[in-house]
């Protein structure tokens, strides 16, 4: 919607205009942050500004922070180039979309440092993150499995897209894994953010017969629908329990405080170097909020699981994995289906009874 | 509770912020003027409903403030529009901007903080009927408000002497002027009045609908109402009726999807719009030309030049 960008281009013009006025003169390191939506959203960007915080809480008398919110895609350009202009020597920009003009930028200024999450383009002077949420949606899934009583459960979907698809798969395997005859319901809503429309498909889920719901969209309606029905969901992004303490069995949480420490302390130090990192349960990039309104066994199984992936010893996508058509999916990673593989999945496994939206 | 139960009333709730900020953009229209801030003017009153509601923990008052929130961005519209007599798609378009960022910024502290249901009203012994029951007798109160609006909108411009002068002045503003009829106090209200209507339409969505607040909430509703001014050639009955016609299409389509019908849900999500569209066109096929579109609509007024 035009008019949303527009404000989203204003107020990013206007948090412009405030840090360029601001810098002190001091020796810290100033580490920038750009974000897609507004730290407000009680989700994504939520998330990575939790992390900032943790980062200025850590070395606070080193660095300072500056963020940038509600960047729209076209405008990211400027807003990462005004906070490489500003003095910045380490910009984080955190959304998929502002991959190509983090590139563009990132080659005029080879002197900055620049974290691009999500995407797969890098430089020397461009590194990228990215966390491994299908591994606590494994984890979610188990759970659903062992807590449905109707045998169905539901997925609330934003986009039909490798991300959303994979998490998919990985929530269906995790429960098919304790529950060989689970059904699994879908609904896409089209948008990462309408919490009205989110519910309604939440509403629906449960009205069909489904009584453990989870979701891939932003906003905790869908949970807040399953603890007005009594039945069970999950958080997204954030630990959501205040929204419904007596529905919510746990929260993938996105956390990013650890990594966005240790790579500002890398460039303190100087030992900075473009990579790439795909963290999930074992680094702590994902975590699990608190199991909680389950029986003893059921949070036992998921603390375990938890542990197996923590080690090593467990991949929600160890082989063989099966396509719907029953056919076994190439393995082309190591006992498990490849980074490539799980970052472009556009297939359902085996056991889905649904088509992807083409 | 059956399942066609419990469809019909997700499909109340859907509907219901729509029909209220569609009633009150259609006075507004009928007024003259077409204000394309029903958007920023929502979700304003769904940041300050949601603010003053947690604030004094009293729903009444969240309700209260954000119709006051609604009036207050609708004045704002009516200082430009009437005052200055600025154009008013560029002041409306602005409007929604600025309501968008405005309510960001109120609504910040509130993130996260969460408001318990408000209970439906319960009629004894009707609300036990089959079927019937719970749907009719057994809703919030915006529900029945925005019925009772509804009516009361279509008795008001049908058979009533100022509903007769606000239909004048909207046709023709310049003839109405010239009968002495007072055309810039009657679109101040009537713009007042749309803004209450799009305020109590943003309270009801994070009081009752959604129960907590985040920025850019409304996702458009505001839009969707503007259509369904059209849709229903600016008439109070067939907004009722088209409201209730997206809100089905919406929730039903989401419920396709849950049945696994097999239909791409990208297609299901457009059939609202698509229906509108028909609609438009059908109505013109009917009567030939933009049919029931006020004749002084979107024309700015000046008085005696």
């Amino acid at each position: 919607m035009f008019s949303k960008k527009m404000i989203g281009a204003l107020a990013g013009a206007a948090a412009l205009a405030l840090f360029a006025g601001g810098a002190s003169a001091q020796e810290k390191l100033k580490v920038g942050f750009v974000y897609v939506g507004p730290v407000g959203d009680f989700g994504y960007s939520y998330q990575h500004d939790q992390g900032r915080k943790e980062l200025e809480k850590a070395l606070g008398d080193k660095i300072e922070t500056t963020f940038v919110e509600n960047v729209p895609e076209p405008d990211s350009e400027r807003a990462i180039e005004q906070l490489a202009r500003t003095g910045h020597k380490l910009i984080f920009t955190t959304s998929f979309g502002f991959m190509e003009p983090t590139v563009k930028v990132a080659k005029k200024y080879p002197n900055i440092k620049f974290e691009h999450a999500t995407g797969y383009k890098r430089a020397p002077n461009l590194a990228t993150y990215a966390a491994k949420f299908h591994e606590g949606r494994y984890i979610v899934g188990q759970i659903a499995g062992k807590m449905t009583k109707s045998g169905t459960i539901g997925y609330v979907g934003a986009f039909p897209i490798p991300e959303v698809i994979s998490g998919i798969n990985s929530f269906f395997l995790g429960a098919q894994s304790v529950n060989p005859d689970v059904k699994l319901k879908v609904v896409w809503v089209n948008s990462w953010f309408d919490p009205a429309k989110e519910g309604d498909a939440a509403k629906a889920l449960l009205d069909q017969g489904v009584d453990v719901i989870t979701q891939h969209t932003d906003s905790p309606a869908p949970l807040q629908a399953a603890e007005a029905r009594g039945k069970y969901g999950f958080g997204q992004a954030s630990d959501m329990e205040r929204f419904a303490p007596k529905a919510q069995l746990t929260a993938i949480i996105d956390h990013w405080g650890d990594y966005y420490i240790q790579r500002t302390k890398a460039v303190l130090d100087g030992t900075w170097k473009s990579e790439d990192t795909w963290g999930g349960l074992d680094v702590n990039m994902v975590q699990m909020a608190p199991y909680k309104n389950m029986p003893d066994d059921v949070k036992k199984m998921a603390e375990e699981t938890e542990a197996a992936i923590k080690s090593g010893k467990l991949n929600p996508f160890k082989c063989p994995v099966y396509g719907q058509d029953g056919k076994e999916i190439e393995c082309k990673g190591n006992g498990a289906l490849s980074d490539e593989q799980i970052l472009g999945m556009n297939f359902y496994v085996k056991g889905i009874d649904d088509k992807i939206p083409q | 509770m059956t399942t066609f139960e419990a469809i019909l009333l997700t499909i109340v709730t859907a509907s219901t912020p729509l029909l209220i900020a569609a009633l009150g953009e259609l006075v507004t229209e009928r007024s003259g003027v077409l204000n394309l801030g029903v958007e920023g003017m929502m979700i304003m009153g769904a940041a300050c409903s949601f603010a003053a509601a947690v604030t004094f923990d009293s729903t009444l008052i969240g309700v209260l403030a954000g119709i006051v929130a609604g009036v207050a961005m609708a004045a704002l519209f009516a200082l430009a529009v009437l005052g200055f007599a600025a154009n008013q798609v560029g002041s409306g378009l602005a409007l929604t901007i600025f309501g968008l960022g405005l309510s960001g910024l109120i609504g910040a502290p509130f993130v996260g903080a969460r408001r318990d249901p408000i209970a439906p009203l319960d009629i004894p012994v009707l609300s036990d009927l089959p079927i019937i029951g719970r749907l009719f007798f057994e809703q919030d109160l915006f529900v029945y408000g925005s019925i009772a609006l509804t009516v009361l909108i279509a008795l008001y411009l049908g058979r009533s002497r100022s509903g007769l002068t606000l239909r004048a002045i909207g046709e023709n503003h310049g003839s109405a002027h010239g009968l002495g009829l007072p055309v810039l106090r009657v679109r101040f209200l009537a713009i007042l009045f749309g803004g209450a209507c799009a305020g109590l339409a943003g309270a009801y969505l994070s009081l009752v609908y959604t129960r907590f607040w985040a920025p850019g909430m409304t996702s458009g509703r505001g839009w969707i109402a503007l259509a369904l001014v059209v849709f229903a050639a600016w008439r109070p009955a067939w907004v009722l009726v088209g409201a209730y016609i997206f809100g089905a299409a919406t929730v039903l389509q989401l419920h396709a999807q849950a049945a696994q019908f097999g239909v791409p849900a990208q297609a299901l999500s457009a059939i609202p719009y698509l229906a509108t569209i028909i609609a438009l066109l059908l109505l013109s096929l009917r009567h030939g030309r933009a049919i029931g579109a006020p004749g002084s609509l979107g024309v700015p007024f000046v008085p005696d030049r």
